[in-house]
């Protein structure tokens, strides 16, 4: 997706408007083709999330570093990943960014700085610190960011970051999703101190947005990140956000209120974008031309997934090391 | 040839990684000012400042996790655990990440991170600040381990860690810091997987690795004395280990025993032994003898822990047991 930096305020909601809906296409893709067997195991997707990692990724350029969480496609495709690498990936085909070993959960490719979902709960969090580390000891303006859910919270290992971070003024955002939702769980069941106080224990900034808000998390990422490059030292960036479907695909979410599956839909960041775009005097035709386009270069990575070989098995067991030169 | 100590051929090893490369990094508690809890960083963060020789904050998942995010973003970073005890805390990163990341990531990347811990007893250190825990990690595909038993080992198989394209668990044994020993005048690095013939024989091979090498050796000398020509292999290499070099020796004595400092249940031994029973079985004149640990935490006692840790007359009621 790797935008261009555009000048013109209708211009740049339109970039940030395609991108969440690249997100959002590529995810109801992928829910239909799991729906439909062709994509194994478990997926988690990010509808309605979509503001925060388009947001964020508006100020990060090719030498910036992310690490993701389980729910992490949103955060790949905003970074610029290959969409026939993602989606070949997570249909395990050869072709696959990850050459069908990682799957949904360990999406990434170093290349563009995306160092991967993960499947552990805040273990995202040391490795950005580590890539944030690299930026700094190297004598780059690089940042590095690392997007995780509420429900990593409770982790250990993000206290050692904020400290670390904080202590040695690391260019590391903490860039939080707060949906709410810790898996099956409400995350005030688990938490005690919000976001807010344990950055402020840690002494970072933290800056709280409307997650769902496309241009807010923009400037407030801008905002943060300006702040990454100036060497002023980490900031906690919480997005408050909704997890519009299941934990995973297939979760039936017997454990929220129909009240609040009634009130998603009205959460939507890009219904929201649509509206200021339309408020802003965007023609509805070069609206819906986006999505026609994003719909053909979807299409396009699902079949040439569909055409691509399976993995080789052979080539799985030769990369668990490094090949001997010579 | 010059003498030197362990602990001194690995300072050398990190000084001279550090001045070859820039991107070599170290860090890890007290390892910098305090020239690290064995002394074994002494001096280098005088030398090549605060940036590359950091001293961290008491945070073993976020020491081993910052690794592997460095090492992804262009540096070789040499992280320290500080007693081997402590990697339980650093497994996720370890175990989850830095093992996983080359393959995950359709081996378009892979993770240029060393780690560094000690092990081993005889300290008098207690039940958790002693374990030999090295074969969890040899179990982890994409995980490397070498475990040095000399000086000119310490320093060739650190040079090699850090140099490899791959995580490099690098055990150090707390016991043999000060152990004296020959290092070249400009020493290199030693290749990892392959094993060395620490004492040459022909009626029965001992295979060990780390602070035992020196029990084996005690025991070849004594059964020596009564005739019996032990050869001591050191493996020097955990994770890949030199299986074509036991073999040989297996295949020139047709006796082998196993000896090594931790458990002896489900340990790096009965790996070895197990592949031998089956590639070595036309060549073996007698079972496979292990020799470990008991199956109980290190305890703190000196008595205890002198009849806990395997002795060199065990080695040699195991080598006779081959004999018989
Ligand atoms: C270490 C670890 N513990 C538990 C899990 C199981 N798990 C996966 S996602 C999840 C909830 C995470 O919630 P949050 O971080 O808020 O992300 P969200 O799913 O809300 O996006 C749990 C418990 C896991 N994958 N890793
Ligand atoms: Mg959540």
């Amino acid at each position: 997706m790797a935008r261009e930096p555009k000048n013109d305020p209708t211009d740049r909601l339109l970039s940030l408007y395609e991108g969440m809906l690249t997100i959002r296409q590529a995810e109801e893709r992928l829910k239909a083709l799991f729906a439909d067997g062709e994509v194994p195991g478990f997926i988690h997707l990010s509808i309605g999330q979509e503001a925060v990692p388009v947001g964020i990724s508006a100020s990060l350029g090719p030498a910036d570093t992310v690490a993701s969480n389980h729910r992490g496609h949103g955060h790949a495709l905003a970074k610029g990943i290959d969409l026939d690498g993602f989606f070949a990936e997570i249909m395990g085909r050869d072709s696959g960014l990850c050459r069908g070993r990682g799957g949904s959960m360990h999406v990434a490719d170093v290349s563009i700085g995306m160092l991967g979902a993960n499947g552990i709960v805040g273990a995202g969090l040391p490795i950005t610190l580590g890539s944030a580390l690299a930026h700094k000891t190297r004598g780059t303006d690089a940042v590095a960011v690392a997007y995780f859910g509420d429900g990593a919270l409770a982790e250990g290992v993000l206290h050692e970051c904020l400290n670390i971070a904080a202590l040695w003024a690391l260019p590391m955002l903490f860039a939080c999703e707060n949906n709410g939702w810790s898996e099956f769980s409400p995350t005030d069941r688990q938490m005690k101190a919000s976001l807010k106080d344990l950055a402020a224990a840690f002494s970072i900034p933290h800056v709280e947005v409307d997650g769902n808000d496309v241009e807010a998390v923009e400037a407030a990422a801008a905002e943060c990140i300006a702040a990454l490059r100036r060497g002023d030292g980490p900031r906690v960036l919480e997005c408050r956000t909704t997890r519009v479907r299941g934990h995973f695909e297939g979760d039936r979410q017997d454990y929220r209120s129909p009240d609040e599956l009634a009130g998603l839909a009205a959460t939507d960041p890009i219904a929201r974008c649509r509206a200021r775009l339309a408020e802003l005097g965007v023609d509805a035709n070069r609206i819906d031309a986006i999505a026609e386009a994003i719909d053909r270069r979807v299409e396009q990575a699902v079949a040439n997934a569909r055409g691509a070989p399976e993995p080789s098995f052979a080539a799985a067991a030769a990369d668990v090391y490094t090949a001997a030169e010579g | 040839m010059v003498e030197t100590r362990y602990g001194k051929a690995i300072n050398q090893a990190l000084h001279d990684a550090l001045a070859a490369d820039p991107s070599v990094i170290l860090f890890g508690e007290d390892v910098g000012e305090a020239g690290g809890p064995f002394k074994a960083t002494r001096g280098l963060q005088e030398a090549f400042g605060a940036e590359r020789v950091r001293d961290t904050p008491i945070s073993e998942a976020a020491i081993a996790g910052m690794a592997v995010g460095a090492a992804l973003s262009g540096l070789k970073p040499v992280a320290e655990i500080m007693f081997m005890d402590f990697v339980t805390l650093a497994m996720d990163q370890l175990v989850n990440q830095a093992a996983k990341a080359r393959f995950m990531f359709g081996g378009r990347n892979s993770v240029p991170m060393v780690l560094r811990t000690p092990h081993g007893g005889g300290l008098s250190a207690g039940p958790q600040h002693s374990q030999c825990l090295e074969a969890w990690l040899a179990h982890i595909p994409g995980l490397k381990v070498v475990c040095p038993a000399t000086p000119a080992d310490a320093y060739g198989l650190l040079r090699a860690a850090i140099d490899d394209p791959d995580p490099v668990v690098v055990v150090e044994n707390k016991a043999l810091y000060a152990l004296k020993g020959e290092i070249d005048d400009s020493p290199a690095a030693v290749p990892i997987g392959r094993a060395r013939i620490a004492r040459p024989g022909r009626d029965a091979t001992v295979v060990t690795y780390g602070a035992a090498l020196h029990t084996a050796l005690q025991a070849a000398d004594a059964l020596a004395g009564d005739g019996v020509d032990v050869e001591v292999i050191d493996l020097r290499s955990l994770q890949p280990w030199d299986e074509a070099a036991v073999l040989a020796s297996l295949s020139r004595t047709h006796r082998l025993v196993v000896l090594h400092e931790a458990v002896e249940a489900f340990g790096i031994g009965a790996e070895i032994a197990a592949r031998m029973a089956d590639v070595g079985f036309d060549e073996l004149d007698a079972p496979i003898v292990r020799v470990g640990a008991p199956f109980m935490p290190v305890p703190f006692a000196g008595a205890l822990e002198k009849a806990y840790l395997p002795a060199a007359a065990d080695v040699v009621a195991a080598v006779r047991r081959t004999l018989e």
